[in-house]
């Protein structure tokens, strides 16, 4: 049914739908209104799930973690400052093979304290083993929450899965979305059957002590899952997502215009709005212009962007975050694609957005002439303020 | 030996080792139809390194600090699915329960969840070779406050748990020890059958980092109760209803002089420590009237 | 593809501890025992068994020889004896 909601209580609306049977919750912005949407589910019984308020985000992974572990859906969200103090975690969440799903409303992380959107928190975290989706609009973001419980639970699988969604500029939005029924729901998302539990009935010892005699081939094993998921397993369930749902569902990357494209700007999330929008003004003055959308972060498209680009001339890769030091992780993933290989684009770095500057059309139209003109060497900021930057002294204390 | 017991022999635990004797007793109180989730310490390294397990029960590990919130969630996804009668313990050592693990553990008792918590308490990080923890005993030699020529070891006293448990008003906190493994036993047997959250902390010694003789585990950790240092109380609800009554408790030396960790405290120059330890037994007796 | 990452129960047993003796172990004498099954109590291997008066033993498969139920049997009906005795 379609309905003008915030984009935090269609993801509520989502997963309650998915019925977890646990559900941790600890606040932060910009998640808060998905959790206080789920508690006020289950406070009017709308929806059978133990609500925990726990005392932090660490204990808000490690009571999900126990959750899965005893054989039940669970699910929790949490941003920036929470993600990274769960951090180990994740990292033990994935390799206990646990199918959680987590969405991340994407936030800056400290310091200076942010509140607003970027995405250094679920970057941060890439190399966990956790499937990491990244939504575009409100409807991508419910139809990925719902994809991410059948991907994790799936038995070839037993990955979690982070659902991306920018904070505040999808969380806090009001879009139309498409929630489906019930009915529809069960249909694509049968009831969770674990591979593996905490049963007094068939007892197991997990989260074991792996010595060097053992480590090394669980670590295979979950980067031998990704690569499988990517392959086979991510498009099946794309497949029966678009067979009951009447519309696409996750494509790994999404090619926009790409097609005779001589420019193309790569980006994550809701950006790629905003860039679709500056393509087609370009493409009506003549410009072959076109966005690469990647949907599904980890694991990595190797192939298909490489095939997207190849015969691209001018490639630039816009980020949110950036591995400071180096570059935007996504500009050094995509540049190592081409690496001695004879088809290769220029590939330019952009870093914009930062602790939820706001991107504009300008901006992305100032991107694309300087892609046209043969774009940069690396790490380029735009929208950054040169007035604050431009004395290059030691200690710029503003009074 | 082919039938498999809820706490198995074959683990790694160090010959003596009052915590493997502790967790034993533990589990064999609470039955198989228990689900126990471990913090990472001595206990959890020792009885499971890949592929080889001494558990007999369904067992998780996660983390350092985290059981008491795992546990939280095994609870909850237990009462979802309608198997509440299922024991949950939550375990860890000192340093896992008293330091880093308080802000779970807080947690799970401020929520009411229906889990009991076990300490074993050796009193120090031994898994990572003997460094100082909260609920490290004043005066105590480890390497993380050592005996040097200008420090008599560590410098504060135990944190109190079993008080900090009691505070949170839970129907059940209560300290115990191996030295008395019958009554450890029914100390579990009675916080399993209250519902809500439960907190034993066990003394346990350790004979490698208390540089103990390991056959006199259980005769050590009796010297530290029959001295006061070690009260064995319980607490219902906030208040204390009961404690192990000495009738004449011996001097704190019976106890210390077993120890290598305490031997700079018989120099000279540590008469002062000395003294402090004995005054911190003699406030036990007298705050939970143990006399 | 998940491995390494799961033990089944009591798979400890097939390390036989034992091993670990140091040149002593327990002799149950089983002439004063008096059945108080502390010794039982008290073996943190959990390997020691008896039922009646004078029926204690242990399992030297896995006896560490810490000397724990010798020097805590109160009938003095446990002693540490050389190996190979």
């Amino acid at each position: 049914m379609k309905k003008f909601i915030e984009g935090s209580r269609a993801t509520a609306e989502i997963i309650k739908l998915c019925k977890p049977g646990v559900i941790s919750a600890y606040p932060i912005t910009p998640q808060t209104h998905i959790v206080e949407e789920l508690a006020q589910m289950v406070a009017n019984g709308d929806l059978d799930s133990q609500f925990i308020n726990v005392e932090s985000e660490h204990s808000a992974a490690s009571v999900v973690l126990g959750g899965s572990a005893t054989g039940v859906r669970t699910y929790t969200a949490t941003s920036s400052q929470g993600l990274l103090l769960m951090v180990e975690v994740l990292f033990n969440i994935a390799g206990m093979r646990l199918p959680i799903v987590l969405t991340c409303a994407n936030r800056a992380v400290s310091a200076p304290i942010n509140i607003w959107n970027d995405h250094q928190d679920s970057v941060t975290v890439r190399d966990s083993g956790w499937i990491q989706l990244y939504a575009e609009n409100n409807q991508e973001a419910c139809d990925l929450h719902l994809q991410a419980y059948k991907l994790a639970e799936n038995h070839k699988v037993m990955l979690p899965v982070m659902v991306c969604v920018d904070g505040y500029i999808l969380t806090h939005a009001g879009e139309i979305v498409d929630i489906p029924d019930q009915k529809s729901i069960d249909r694509f998302l049968p009831k969770y059957d674990p591979l593996y539990k905490l049963d007094v009935l068939n007892p197991i010892t997990m989260g074991i002590v792996g010595g060097p005699d053992s480590y090394m081939e669980t670590r295979f094993a979950i980067h031998n899952t990704m690569e499988k998921t990517l392959n086979e397993i991510i498009p099946e369930v794309s497949n029966d997502f678009a067979k009951i749902f009447g519309r696409a569902g996750n494509t790994l990357i999404e090619e926009y215009k790409t097609d005779d494209a001589d420019t193309v700007i790569v980006a994550l999330g809701s950006v790629v709005g905003t860039i679709k929008d500056v393509a087609d003004e370009l493409r009506k003055k003549g410009k072959r212009v076109g966005v690469l959308k990647i949907i599904t972060h980890r694991p990595f498209p190797k192939n298909q962007i490489y095939n997207a680009l190849r015969k691209v001339k001018n490639v630039g890769i816009l980020e949110k975050c950036i591995s400071l030091g180096l570059s935007g992780p996504l500009f050094a993933e995509i540049t190592s694609l081409f690496a001695a290989k004879d088809d290769t684009p220029k590939i330019s770095g952009f870093v914009i957005g930062l602790g939820g500057r706001d991107v504009t059309k300008q901006n992305i139209e100032y991107i694309f002439e300087k892609l046209e003109k043969g774009g940069n060497n690396d790490t380029e900021f735009v929208g950054l303020d040169e007035n604050v930057v431009k004395n290059n002294k030691e200690l710029i204390i503003n009074v | 030996m082919s039938d498999i017991k809820l706490f198995n022999p074959g683990h790694t635990a160090c010959a003596g080792c009052g915590q493997s004797l502790a967790a034993r007793l533990v589990l064999e109180a609470a039955g198989k139809n228990t689900i126990v989730a471990n913090n990472t310490g001595c206990l959890e390294v020792f009885s499971t390194y890949y592929p080889q397990t001494a558990w007999g029960t369904p067992w998780i590990h996660s983390l350092f600090e985290n059981c008491a919130a795992v546990a939280s969630g095994i609870e909850a996804a237990l009462i979802y699915l309608k198997k509440t009668d299922t024991n949950i313990i939550a375990q860890g050592g000192d340093g896992g329960t008293a330091d880093i693990g308080l802000q779970a553990l807080s947690g799970m008792f401020e929520r009411g969840h229906n889990i009991l918590y076990v300490c074993y308490d050796n009193e120090a990080y031994m898994n990572t070779g003997v460094q100082r923890s909260g609920l490290t005993p004043f005066g105590t030699n480890t390497t993380t406050s050592p005996v040097g020529l200008q420090a008599h070891g560590n410098k504060r006293p135990k944190k109190n748990i079993v008080e900090i448990a009691a505070s949170h008003r839970i129907p059940y906190s209560a300290s115990a020890s191996v030295g008395y493994p019958q009554e450890l036993q029914k100390k579990v047997q009675k916080a399993l059958s209250i519902k809500g959250p439960k907190y034993i902390q066990i003394h346990v010694p350790c004979p490698l980092g208390w540089r103990s003789n390991p056959s006199q585990t259980i005769e050590i950790a009796k010297l530290a109760v029959e001295t006061g240092l070690y009260p064995i109380i319980e607490y219902e609800y906030g208040d204390l209803v009961n404690s192990k009554k000495l009738l004449k408790p011996k001097p704190v030396t019976e106890y210390l002089k077993l120890q290598k960790r305490f031997k700079h405290l018989f120099a000279e120059n540590a008469k002062q420590e000395m003294e402090e330890i004995q005054k911190i037994a003699d406030d036990n007796i007298k705050r939970y009237k143990l006399i | 593809m998940i491995v390494n990452i799961f033990s089944k129960p009591g798979s400890s047993q097939k390390n036989k501890t034992g091993s670990w003796r140091m040149g002593k172990r327990p002799k149950f004498l089983q002439q004063n025992c008096i059945a108080c099954k502390i010794c039982l109590f008290s073996c943190p291997e959990g390997i020691i068994e008896g039922k009646e008066k004078n029926s204690y033993h242990c399992n030297y498969d896995y006896c560490k020889g810490c000397g724990i139920c010798a020097s805590i049997c109160p009938k003095k009906d446990i002693v540490m004896i050389e190996e190979n005795k």
